[in-house]
């Protein structure tokens, strides 16, 4: 792949460890060369480097497969994943999930991304249903400031939701911002 | 008809929020450019309009043009500006749009803006003087002679430092481009090292190594470097001047290597600009800068990004 070609997000190999890239900046002197400063985190040890690369470098591609699968349980710091059709089970470490796994619950259904036999990326729905364990009450005269309150979840995330909900309410989170979207309790 | 998918309309209220937010911005750009022709109409400066569009251009290889029916849209005004000079105008100025290809990025996009002047019987050093009074004049009439971009503060007090390509790499890079020239060695560093050294002092970046010349004469008894300085402010490389070369064989050399380097990396196929060289013998000795605007109003404007000073960046339109 040529290094024009990359985006925040590509994914490409240095000495055979595949990395992400996190962040992209474009710099070039007027009349000298196009260089690309990259952000890279290592997707083996979740380790950050920054490199820089020139106009006409080319990176490796990586080479992956994904496959749809389902969370099981969580062992330790590691988190079970079984492929849907081969029925395999996968240990996938919580650097791998990220802040995903402050969302997800067992037996949700996940797309793992695998670079060999190691998996490399988990995507959780983008939507999931979470039920609020803790939230304070809020007091009756608060009416425009203090509208959002934290709340914590079944999972461990904690998210702003609307004064009017309860512990014991479900709710909707968007997993990309980790943001309340609507209540759903009764609506089942 | 079809109906607007909601993903579209969304699409559709974000850039009428974008727009709305960057409002005040355009109001700056429009005040900047008001007074910068103020500024040059002053000093006795006629404005010009040269080609878009063109057929040949100065061959620079890592400057990548836009090919427009056999011919090809502006990267820089300059040969045009120049065969005016030739012809005996004095003093012009230029706000031009430019087009480069594949440069997009917080501070690039592929569609810009440059100002160009060009002055009779001057060298680099007065059109940096002139960007000194400019910029200072610019900013004082809205903002005072301190700035802040991005968190810097920045002193537009004058006189700006002035340094030497030799001493800053020596000083911020330990390595002397002037005695050992290396083109990619020197981009790297000028943009990691270098340009973060003069934090939030304005400067003026002198002689640049004789290899990088372009169309800059070498500097009289001492040919290993270039009468070519670089303005940065607030790690914004804002403008680039030129005791401008009257050589046309010195500049035909210079663009055949040009020529053949493009030619050997790029594989692309670049020409000679004819009527240039031609009109070349004519120039009177001059200076002459381009300075980008967007980049200006960025940092008059405190903005971060490009985006945030054209009403339609290139992934918008």
């Amino acid at each position: 792949m040529e290094i024009e070609d990359v985006r925040k997000g590509t994914k490409f190999l240095i000495n055979a460890v595949p990395y992400r890239i996190e962040d992209a900046e474009f710099v070039k002197p007027g009349k000298g060369q196009a260089l690309y400063k990259l952000k890279l985190r290592n997707l083996f040890d979740n380790s950050v480097v920054n490199r820089t690369y020139r106009s006409g470098d080319k990176v490796d591609d990586v080479r992956t497969d994904t496959y749809k699968g389902q969370y099981l349980y969580k062992e330790g710091d590691q988190y079970v994943i079984m492929d849907s059709a081969t029925f395999e089970q996968h240990y996938v470490n919580q650097e791998a999930l990220g802040d995903k796994r402050f969302f997800i619950k067992e037996g949700d259904p996940v797309t793992v991304t695998m670079f060999g036999d190691r998996p490399l990326e988990i995507e959780i729905p983008t939507f999931v249903e979470l039920k609020v364990i803790k939230s304070a009450l809020t007091a009756r005269t608060s009416t425009i400031t203090a509208q959002y309150k934290p709340a914590e979840l079944e999972t461990g995330a904690s998210v702003d939701v609307p004064a009017f909900i309860n512990e014991g309410d479900t709710i909707k989170v968007d997993t990309r911002t980790g943001t309340y979207v609507e209540r759903v309790t009764g609506k089942k | 008809m079809w109906n607007a998918s909601p993903a579209r309309s969304n699409k559709m209220a974000d850039e009428r929020q974008q727009l709305i937010r960057k409002k005040a911005n355009l109001e700056r750009r429009a005040l900047i450019y008001e007074l910068t022709r103020a500024f040059f109409r002053r000093e006795g400066f006629l404005e010009v309009e040269t080609p878009v569009r063109m057929p040949e251009l100065a061959p620079e290889q890592y400057i990548k043009p836009f090919a427009s029916e056999g011919w090809f849209l502006s990267t820089s005004p300059e040969l045009h500006m120049k065969r005016l000079m030739a012809a005996g105008y004095e003093k012009l100025f230029q706000f031009s749009r430019c087009f480069r290809k594949g440069e997009r990025g917080q501070y690039h996009n592929p569609e810009f803006t440059l100002l160009e002047w060009y002055r009779t019987s001057a060298d680099y050093l007065q059109m940096l003087d002139d960007t000194e009074k400019l910029v200072v004049e610019l900013a004082e009439l809205g903002l005072g002679s301190r700035i802040k971009y991005q968190g810097q503060q920045i002193n537009l007090k004058t006189p700006w430092q002035r340094i030497t390509a030799r001493e800053a790499f020596s000083k911020s890079a330990g390595w002397d481009p002037v005695s050992q020239p290396d083109h990619q060695r020197f981009d790297t560093d000028l943009v990691d090292k270098v340009v973060p050294s003069f934090r939030g002092q304005p400067t003026l970046l002198l002689e640049y190594p004789a290899a990088m010349a372009s169309l800059a004469r070498l500097k009289p008894g001492n040919p290993e470097v270039a009468e070519r300085g670089e303005v940065f402010i607030g790690g914004l490389e804002i403008a680039n001047a030129f005791s401008e070369l009257r050589d046309a064989r010195e500049q035909s050399k210079r663009f055949k290597e040009e020529i053949n380097l493009i030619q050997k990396e790029q594989g692309r196929k670049a020409e000679m600009p004819a009527r240039f060289i031609q009109a070349l013998p004519n120039l009177p000795e001059c200076g002459g800068i381009a300075l980008g605007v967007d980049r200006l109003v960025m940092l008059l404007c405190d903005a971060p990004s490009i985006d945030d000073v054209l009403a339609f960046p290139s992934d918008s339109i």
